[in-house]
């Protein structure tokens, strides 16, 4: 066993430990740590399997995006160190039953299937240009019209979270607002007592930053 | 008979303004009918100088079609003078709209525009005051555009289309008064009636267009006519019940004609429809759209000249008609429905005249016919108009509640007598010509006819006078509202259309309007004397009875007992009717069939809707909104499908 | 080189696969039923490059794929906690029992 296997062994142990961690923690936030050590060891795998560019992006988007951003959700939603409700114990066994039975039905499927050995082992090298250019190309095998509609996508996921998590002004705010009352002299009316709002983490949040 | 004519010079010469003369009338339906509101009283304005101009051009055009066209080969020829190529379904069969002008389309296109511009005149003081003034001119000029369209199509589809847009306008016109549940009822009365009838009709349209190839009334008549080889005509063995194809298609399309004109037993929805305003029964119920059943038989007269067996049931079916409506006419009180049942007589008489043809002797029928329509659209116009305006004055319909009405209404009073003069048929007014022509030809075909019709003439100069002499005679009344007999627009008609119940009798109307191998008509002197004698004996017997107030009515009427009751009840025409219509029509057949409808197809409908919901109630908990149990549900589904398309497809 | 066979790296994948479905399964939070949809995300993107490593070294589309799964397995994200959050501003709770809304 050469060392070259004995990494991927350690990292696919290691991916699949923080990953069943990932889904059984039963704090929230240590749910989201697992998960961040997870995709790190993807990130690995990637690096192990000479792709360095998509371990890069690995990295990037999913540890520098999308695990800070459900970081963020977390804050902005939970009172951080909480425990999660425990799922209902015939819940979980019924889950992990499928679960296998799935694993098992997929993994016979893949085992029985003989994958062809590649007959010239051209070594597998993936040099970053070749992905730009690829990327870039409008000829036969290029990638410009499916990197084009991901970018239409992200610009519309983009407006669309602005648009869903935009927090609606309210009535009597923006009537205020355009008739803002002055009193005889002078003084703003608007600055009358309001009946005390419920504590909301969210406004209190986008107070605090602003 | 001959091909017809289709001079293209000739046809030039009409087609520049032939059109407008429908669709002028047309333009002020549309225009009253979208602007009404905003115009109001000047509504009824507008729409009568269109109808003058409408008028104008029918005379312009009867005198072109009579005078400057005239006689070719000894006939006046039929002028397509406008033919639009609309629907065309084969080289052999389309549906055109056209204009054919031929002696008695130019006729009744004079008519149907003089008349109507009287009552237009008429109704401007007539209907003064009223709320929808603007609709109801809109409505007379929809129907007027109905009429002229019907008198100048030049095939029978055309002119089913016109005649029942005749019949939606004259149901919109006599259910004017549309919160009145009588008018309500009425305009639905007439509307059923006469589309039952047209049922008939348009039956009849498509037998002769499917035998005959064509819908065109000329080329239908030249091929029915010429050749003998037709299947329409063709041994009985062709038809149903030993009847010939033709002989079906004319009875249908006859009914239809029936139906509009009211004749027996069609004939009762006509009293029921004087709901309408008075001056739209002069138009509608007198002149023009109940004509129209006698202008359908005379357009396809050379058709219906082929088949023996309909013409004698047309004369039959006129004469008893004419018979009876004249003797219910004697014991109505309501001025309108005397006049409404003499309307039916009257045509009565021009319905027996076409079909004595069928007895073989002379055709002269057909001349006199048109000819009594003619006149009798006059006279009958302004006797209605003279009753609109006596109602205008008391307010009321009953006769027993009028008399003495000469001292304030002079000129109503003047014109109502020429015209009851007109209608008993007292020389020299019109009526005289034209029912002595429709006497000499029953006297030269079938004498039983004849008698029927002389016995109906003198009731008819009875019933008039009777209605004269209670009206203006009588016993003097006091009337509350004294307010004079009407302005001048409700007298110049009634002046303008007494005139022309004197003069119109003397117009040659045999030499315009013939058939091409008729014989002139002569009236002997001494075939007259009968008929007035019997006309003048109705009169004398109506002044002994009415002339002064006195009891002789009721005591002949008490006399006459249950003869009496059962004529004033109309024969108990309605309560038959209503007999077949509620009792076996809708008791014996629509409950059944509601009854079926609602349990069984109704019953199975809503079976298999409960068996559906009841499904779906039993189901629906799957739907729990809960994703996880979705995603669990979709993987097993996703893990169901691989497993089968692994193991069991390849 | 290639001592580690194919089917290793896909019981790797198979296994994050069915690790992500079982935590979508049992959680009733509903970022961490997002977070299980990442792990089963990226369980597909190690098959999708070890398939390109393995059968078709001389291509580059496995690659791609990963790239554009990457690219929107974000976006999706961005947009599910927008949706979180308003979801919770309604209910005060993100909790996917209480969501029941959307049922009969």
């Amino acid at each position: 066993m050469t060392a070259y296997q004995i990494i991927f062994y350690l990292i696919s142990a290691f991916v699949l430990a923080t990953a069943v961690l990932a889904v059984t923690a039963n704090r929230i936030f240590r749910s989201a740590i697992w998960l961040l050590f997870s995709l790190v060891g993807v990130a690995a795998l990637y690096f192990w399997m000479q792709v360095e560019f998509v371990a890069a992006v690995q990295i990037i988007v999913y540890v520098g995006g999308v695990v800070v951003l459900i970081i963020f959700s977390i804050f902005l939603t939970q009172q951080s160190g909480s425990q999660l409700p425990k799922p209902p114990l015939k819940r979980s066994l019924f889950a992990l039953l499928a679960v296998l039975f799935g694993f098992a039905f997929t993994y016979n499927i893949i085992a029985r299937y003989r994958f062809a050995p590649v007959a010239a082992a051209k070594p597998f090298v993936v040099p970053v240009s070749a992905i730009g250019e690829q990327m870039l190309d409008t000829k036969q095998h290029g990638f410009v019209l499916p990197f084009e509609v991901v970018s239409m996508l992200l610009l519309a996921a983009m407006i669309g979270c602005i648009v869903i998590a935009m927090r609606p002004v309210p009535k009597e705010k923006a009537n205020q607002k355009r008739t803002a009352p002055v009193g005889a002299f002078g003084d703003n009316l608007t600055d009358l007592p309001r009946p005390a709002a419920e504590p909301d983490p969210v406004s209190m949040m986008e107070e605090k930053t602003t | 008979m001959q091909r017809p004519f289709t001079i293209d010079d000739i046809a030039m010469n009409y087609s520049s303004y032939i059109a407008l003369i429908p669709l002028l009338p047309l333009a002020a339906f549309v225009m009253l009918g979208l602007l009404g509101k905003q115009l109001s009283r000047s509504a009824g304005i507008l729409a009568t100088l269109i109808m003058l101009v409408s008028t104008v051009l029918a005379c312009y055009t009867a005198y072109n079609y009579f005078f400057v066209t005239g006689k070719v080969n000894g006939v006046y020829p039929p002028v397509a003078a406008f033919h639009y190529n609309w629907l065309p379904f084969s080289p052999g069969l389309s549906i055109d709209m056209g204009v054919l002008l031929d002696p008695a389309s130019v006729m009744m296109l004079v008519v149907v525009n003089f008349v109507s511009l009287m009552v237009h005149v008429f109704s401007l003081a007539y209907m003064k005051g009223e709320n929808r003034f603007a609709t109801y001119y809109a409505f007379l000029a929809l129907f007027t555009f109905s009429m002229l369209g019907l008198v100048l199509s030049g095939n029978l589809l055309q002119m089913y289309i016109f005649w029942e847009l005749v019949g939606v306008s004259s149901f919109l016109l006599i259910g004017f008064y549309y919160d009145r549940p009588a008018a309500v009822a009425a305009a639905k009365k007439a509307f059923i009636v006469t589309r039952f009838a047209d049922l008939g009709f348009l039956i009849g349209i498509l037998i002769l267009a499917f035998y005959g190839g064509t819908l065109d009334f000329n080329t239908l008549i030249y091929q029915l006519t010429a050749t003998n080889s037709s299947p329409l005509t063709q041994s009985p063995q062709a038809g149903f019940p030993g009847i010939s194809l033709l002989t079906w298609a004319l009875m249908l399309v006859f009914m239809g004609g029936a139906g509009k004109s009211a004749m027996f037993p069609l004939h009762i929805w006509l009293p029921d429809a004087m709901e309408g305003p008075t001056p739209v029964s002069a138009l509608i119920h007198a002149a023009t759209m109940v004509v129209a059943g006698v202008y359908l038989v005379a357009r396809l007269y050379p058709i219906y000249l082929l088949d023996v067996a309909v013409l004698q049931i047309i004369t039959w079916v006129g004469a008893i008609s004419a018979f009876l409506a004249a003797i219910i006419a004697c014991t109505q009180t309501d001025i309108k429905r005397v006049l409404a049942y003499s309307t039916i007589s009257q045509i009565g008489y021009m319905l027996f005249a076409l079909g004595l043809a069928g007895y073989g002797h002379t055709t002269t029928g057909y001349s006199a016919s048109l000819f009594h329509l003619f006149t009798h659209a006059f006279f009958k116009s302004l006797l209605f108009l003279g009753a609109g305006a006596v109602i205008h004055f008391v307010h009321t319909n009953e006769m027993l509640e009028m008399g003495g009405l000469r001292k304030w209404m002079p000129v109503t009073h003047l014109t109502f007598l020429i015209a009851c003069m007109a209608i008993a048929g007292i020389p020299p007014f019109a009526g005289f010509f034209s029912k002595e022509e429709i006497l000499l030809a029953a006297w030269e075909n079938n004498r039983y006819v004849f008698l029927l019709a002389l016995i109906t003439s003198g009731i008819t100069a009875f019933y008039m006078f009777r209605l004269y002499f209670s009206i203006f005679w009588s016993r003097t009344r006091s009337y509350p509202h004294q307010h004079g007999e009407g302005s001048w627009t409700m007298k110049v008609p009634l002046v303008l259309l007494g005139t022309a119940a004197v003069l119109v009798g003397f117009i040659p109307f045999a030499d315009f309007v013939a058939l091409d191998n008729q014989k002139e008509i002569t009236i002997p002197l001494s075939f007259s004397i009968a008929p007035v004698t019997i006309a003048i004996a109705g009169i004398a017997l109506a002044y002994l009875l009415y002339y002064k107030y006195n009891p002789g009515p009721q005591k002949l009427a008490l006399a006459l007992g249950g003869l009496y009751k059962m004529v004033k009840r109309k024969f108990y025409f309605d309560e038959l009717y209503l007999f077949i219509t509620k009792r076996i029509i809708f008791d014996g057949i629509a409950k059944p069939a509601a009854w079926i409808d609602k349990h069984l197809v109704d019953g199975f409908m809503n079976g298999a809707g409960r068996a559906t919901a009841r499904f779906a109630e039993s189901i629906k908990a799957w739907q729990s909104g809960r994703v996880q149990s979705y995603a669990l549900y979709f993987f097993g589904g996703i893990i169901a499908l691989a497993a089968l398309i692994v193991y069991w497809w390849t | 080189m290639n001592e580690i066979p194919l089917t290793h790296i896909l019981f790797l994948s198979t296994a994050l696969f069915f690790i992500g479905m079982y935590g979508l399964f049992t959680r009733r939070n509903l970022i961490t039923m997002l977070m299980a949809i990442e792990l089963m995300l990226n369980s597909v993107n190690i098959n999708f490059v070890a398939f390109n490593k393995y059968l078709y070294p001389d291509k580059l589309n496995g690659v791609f794929f990963t790239l554009f799964i990457i690219a929107v397995a974000a976006a999706e994200a961005a947009v599910a906690i927008a949706i979180f959050i308003n979801l919770y501003r309604n209910h005060r709770s993100i909790d996917v029992e209480e969501t029941e809304q959307m049922r009969y």
